[in-house]
């Protein structure tokens, strides 16, 4: 804001370096939850690292070459892709008040992550029941986690969607539900990053 | 029903562990009973349990911090006495099953729950009232970050009741800690009391970074902030990427425990290495996480005492970022025995030696703060001088340590043991006490008794040279770290001297104690109503002692480094003509009830009681919903009654 000021007062360049006080509080919520979701990459991180260690430990058992089916996995790549559109567009909608939109978008986002999710399962259960569950071989533990962990993050996202909406249909949009769906919208978007890092580190590299 | 729980689980048959048990639930039920009797519930439920008030907050981090030292202690002594006696064929009055629980217990309590809550109750007491803000960015969330790391705490010690506490050492490093090394409760109530206090210091870490980011007062620019804040705001940078690999590695461990994975386990293509690699990589990050603090309350300890402002103001900022960078690149010199090859070890060993050069920078800074100061020797400078001494001493113990050869001789040996604790209690230790010691006024509108602050200063000092001095000898000489009983003999003085030096570390302990008693008794006679006991530099002695809840009736302009100081030089300290209403945050249970839940879940997943766990889970998260649906209610407080306030604060004498 001051630097949008200064642009415009030319005298007032030096107004630039001096702080203006505290910040409004959505930036201050969304800044929050910025750094939360860098903490929460850097967990991802972790288990990334252990993933690129063990993932060639596989103890005898199956390798990603032998398990990974990457038409299945494109289709959870999609949807999960698309859910994010969704997911922007619900926003725009809920800070434009258009409620009839926002719900639409919102029920969209649910949708598309609960197709993730399902599919996923699918895949998870398909592989224990050939053998490679998670405790077969540190590779399938790492697997199981990293993308476990992911998908629990997509879990928690439903949930926490589902309660916006309900505050939303309850409350109205009221400026402190509209910074939450924000930091919700900033979540959902991480978990696409997070998934493509693990499409392409995982699946693709794996599947080779 | 219950999962692994049994009556076997309280050691009827073991009197150590039970005497132990008996004290501490003897202990709490006796505090318990008297608040009930007392009749003090309703006012510690409103004023502390349910505050989101950062002093409030800060004030029990701290409280917490020096309760769990007390428990922290005790084990110390536990261990000395054992080691002072168990020489030759004598096996000492602790069997070994106990003698590692408490070396176990003793690094997990002293470092999660004494040293972080002391260092995180001192940041969040102090950093809002230095940068000129109202309170934190989340004042709840700080609330929930408080009761987590509670929740953390009550599990470690209800393991000296129910069931055990793990034998492994304060990092569990696998095969040991693996399930089938460990197939008791003990690993397991290490690692659950870790993560849930974990996400606790990780939450709290968010908070004061987007605090010191996003709230500082006008004026407040990066390069206005006092130190003590610099080094805050690197410490919680460094939570925030530290302590995540910290719940992934213990995350990991626990699969392995609980659903056969294969991480760290010897067979299944399991590697114990990259724990030790993941828990370095926050292991290390994490010293500095405590020491920086500890830096910046010397920083302002010195720079108020010597009456000067604070020498090389530039180059603290520039050394406290570079030990936040470099912190990251050194996790290897932990176990340089893992051979990794020579090259690695010589990149991690010359890493080492490189970080303890803006160490320096820091340290030559203060000397030459205090350089031709006005020194006026004041309990929290007393701790200053000493840490400085000390702390160099440890450094330099830790640098010899870096060089890969030595650490191949020195490695595991009480050395290593005799080095840690140098840098930690000369550091951290003394550094929250001189904090304590300097803030005590603000907290609480009196100050603390200065002889027995003395006292209790020159007997930790005196104390830890003489318990760690042999140690190093006794490293030099071979001896290796955790032995219950040792074979040479010749250890045997050494030892005993140790144990003389707990001995008067536990005297520095009691004076502390007494200096609390001694002056909360006598606080009328030492209540201090300018706000300004020490003849303070920076932005929190502008306020009244105890500060109000609103911290600044009217937001400061800061117009320089040291903004308290120029006020004061240019006298523009009267009450402001206009006051506005300002909207404080309303008490939330929400930290207290989701902590309450969190130690159920915790409980009944170290006991495999899963019904419970999930009841638990569930609960927490419908209690943080509920909370969630309602809208933050917020405390107005009026015009006129800031005016009050104010005038009564800035013109004491008229009111």
């Amino acid at each position: 804001m001051s630097a949008q000021a200064a642009a415009l007062d030319p005298g007032a360049q030096a107004a630039v370096h001096v702080h203006s006080g505290p910040a409004p509080v959505r930036i201050v919520v969304a800044y929050g939850f910025w750094i939360f979701l860098l903490s929460d990459i850097i967990l991802f991180s972790a288990l990334f690292a252990s993933y690129a260690v063990l993932h060639g430990h596989t103890a005898g058992g199956p390798s990603g070459r032998e398990l990974f089916e990457l038409r299945h996995v494109g289709v959870e790549t999609l949807s999960l892709l698309f859910s994010s559109y969704t997911c922007g567009l619900a926003l725009y909608a809920a800070e434009r008040r258009q409620l009839r939109a926002f719900y639409v978008c919102a029920a969209l986002t649910f949708a598309l992550g609960a197709t993730f999710l399902a599919l996923e399962l699918q895949e998870f259960a398909g592989l224990i029941a050939r053998g490679a569950g998670p405790s077969r071989s540190a590779f399938l533990s790492a697997f199981f986690s990293l993308v476990g962990l992911h998908g629990a993050h997509v879990t928690t996202g439903l949930l926490w969607l589902t309660f916006l909406v309900a505050q939303i249909a309850h409350r109205g949009p009221r400026d402190f539900v509209l910074r939450r769906l924000l930091c919700f919208s900033l979540f959902w978007h991480a978990l696409d990053i997070i998934w493509v890092a693990l499409l392409s580190l995982v699946y693709l590299m794996g599947a080779r | 029903m219950f999962g692994k729980l049994t009556w076997q689980a309280i050691p009827f048959d073991q009197p150590i562990p039970m005497a132990a048990s008996l004290f501490v639930t003897v202990g709490i039920f006796s505090v318990l009973g008297l608040v009930t009797w007392k009749g003090w519930w309703p006012y510690l439920w409103r004023e502390w349990l349910t505050s989101v008030d950062h002093k409030r907050i800060g004030v029990m981090y701290v409280v917490l911090a020096l309760v769990l030292l007390l428990r922290g202690f005790i084990d110390a002594i536990m261990m000395r006495s054992q080691q002072a006696v168990a020489a030759g064929g004598a096996q000492g009055y602790l069997p070994p099953e106990h003698y590692d629980q408490i070396f176990s217990a003793h690094g997990t309590i002293m470092i999660f729950f004494m040293a972080m809550p002391l260092m995180i109750g001192l940041m969040n007491f102090v950093v809002p009232l230095q940068i000129g803000a109202r309170d934190v960015a989340f004042p709840v969330l700080n609330a929930i970050s408080l009761w987590l790391t509670a929740t953390g705490a009550l599990l470690v010690n209800v393991s000296l009741v129910v069931g055990n506490f793990a034998r492994t050492g304060w990092l569990a490093y696998p095969p040991l800690s693996e399930l089938r090394f460990s197939p008791d409760v003990g690993v397991d109530y290490y690692l659950w009391a870790l993560q849930i206090s974990g996400v606790g210091t990780l939450l709290a870490g968010i908070n004061m970074v987007t605090t010191i980011l996003k709230l500082r007062a006008p004026g407040m620019s990066y390069m206005r902030m006092p130190v003590f804040c610099w080094t805050a705001l690197c410490s919680n940078m460094l939570i925030i990427a530290a302590f995540p690999i910290l719940t992934a590695t213990f995350g990991m461990l626990l699969l392995d425990r609980y659903a056969g994975m294969h991480f760290f386990t010897n067979g299944g293509g399991g590697n114990m290495m990259l724990y030790i690699n993941l828990i370095w990589a926050w292991g290390h990050p994490e010293v500095y996480i405590l020491i920086l603090p500890a830096f910046g309350v010397f920083s302002e300890v010195i720079a108020t005492f010597s009456g000067k402002p604070l020498f090389g103001y530039r180059s603290m900022v520039g050394a406290t970022l570079a030990i936040c960078v470099l912190s990251f690149t050194v996790w290897l010199h932990h176990f340089f025995t893992m051979g990794a090859g020579a090259d690695v070890n010589a990149f991690f060993g010359i890493m080492s030696m490189i970080i303890a050069v803006p160490t320096g920078v820091k340290v030559f800074n203060w000397l030459f703060t205090l350089y031709r100061g006005r020194i006026r020797y004041e309990p929290p400078v007393l701790w200053a001088i000493g840490f400085m001494v000390t702390f160099v001493i440890g450094g330099l113990t830790g640098v010899l340590l870096a060089v890969p050869p030595a650490d191949f001789v020195l490695h595991n040996s009480v050395f290593l043991v005799a080095h840690f604790h140098n840098v930690i209690i000369g550091g951290v230790v003394f550094g929250g006490l001189a904090g304590v010691n300097y803030w005590f006024p603000k907290a609480f509108g009196f100050t603390l008794d200065r002889r027995l602050g003395a006292l209790s200063f020159w007997c930790w000092l005196v104390g830890f040279y003489v318990a760690f001095m042999p140690l190093y000898a006794l490293g030099l000489l071979g001896m290796t770290r955790r032995l219950q009983h040792y074979a040479v003999r010749a250890w045997q003085p050494y030892l005993i001297v140790a144990e003389v030096g707990a001995l008067i570390i536990l005297c520095g302990i009691l004076a502390i104690i007494a200096q609390l008693v001694v002056s909360i008794r006598t606080r009328e006679q030492r209540r201090d109503l300018s706000g300004d006991p020490w003849n303070g530099r920076t932005l929190e002695w502008s306020t009244a002692s105890p500060p109000p809840a609103y911290n600044f009736a009217v937001l400061p302009t800061v117009t320089s480094l040291d903004a308290f100081w120029t006020m004061k030089e240019s006298g523009v300290r009267a009450p402001a003509e206009h006051y506005e209403p300002i909207e404080v945050p309303a008490n939330s249970a929400n930290g207290f009830i989701t902590a309450f839940f969190a130690v159920i879940t915790g409980f009944s997943l170290i006991w495999h009681i899963w019904w419970l766990a999930i009841l638990g889970l569930v609960c927490a998260a419908l209690t943080l919903m509920a909370f969630g649906w309602i809208e933050r209610h917020e405390i107005e407080v009026s015009a006129e009654e800031l005016a009050a306030a104010e005038r009564a604060h800035l013109r004491p004498e008229v009111s």
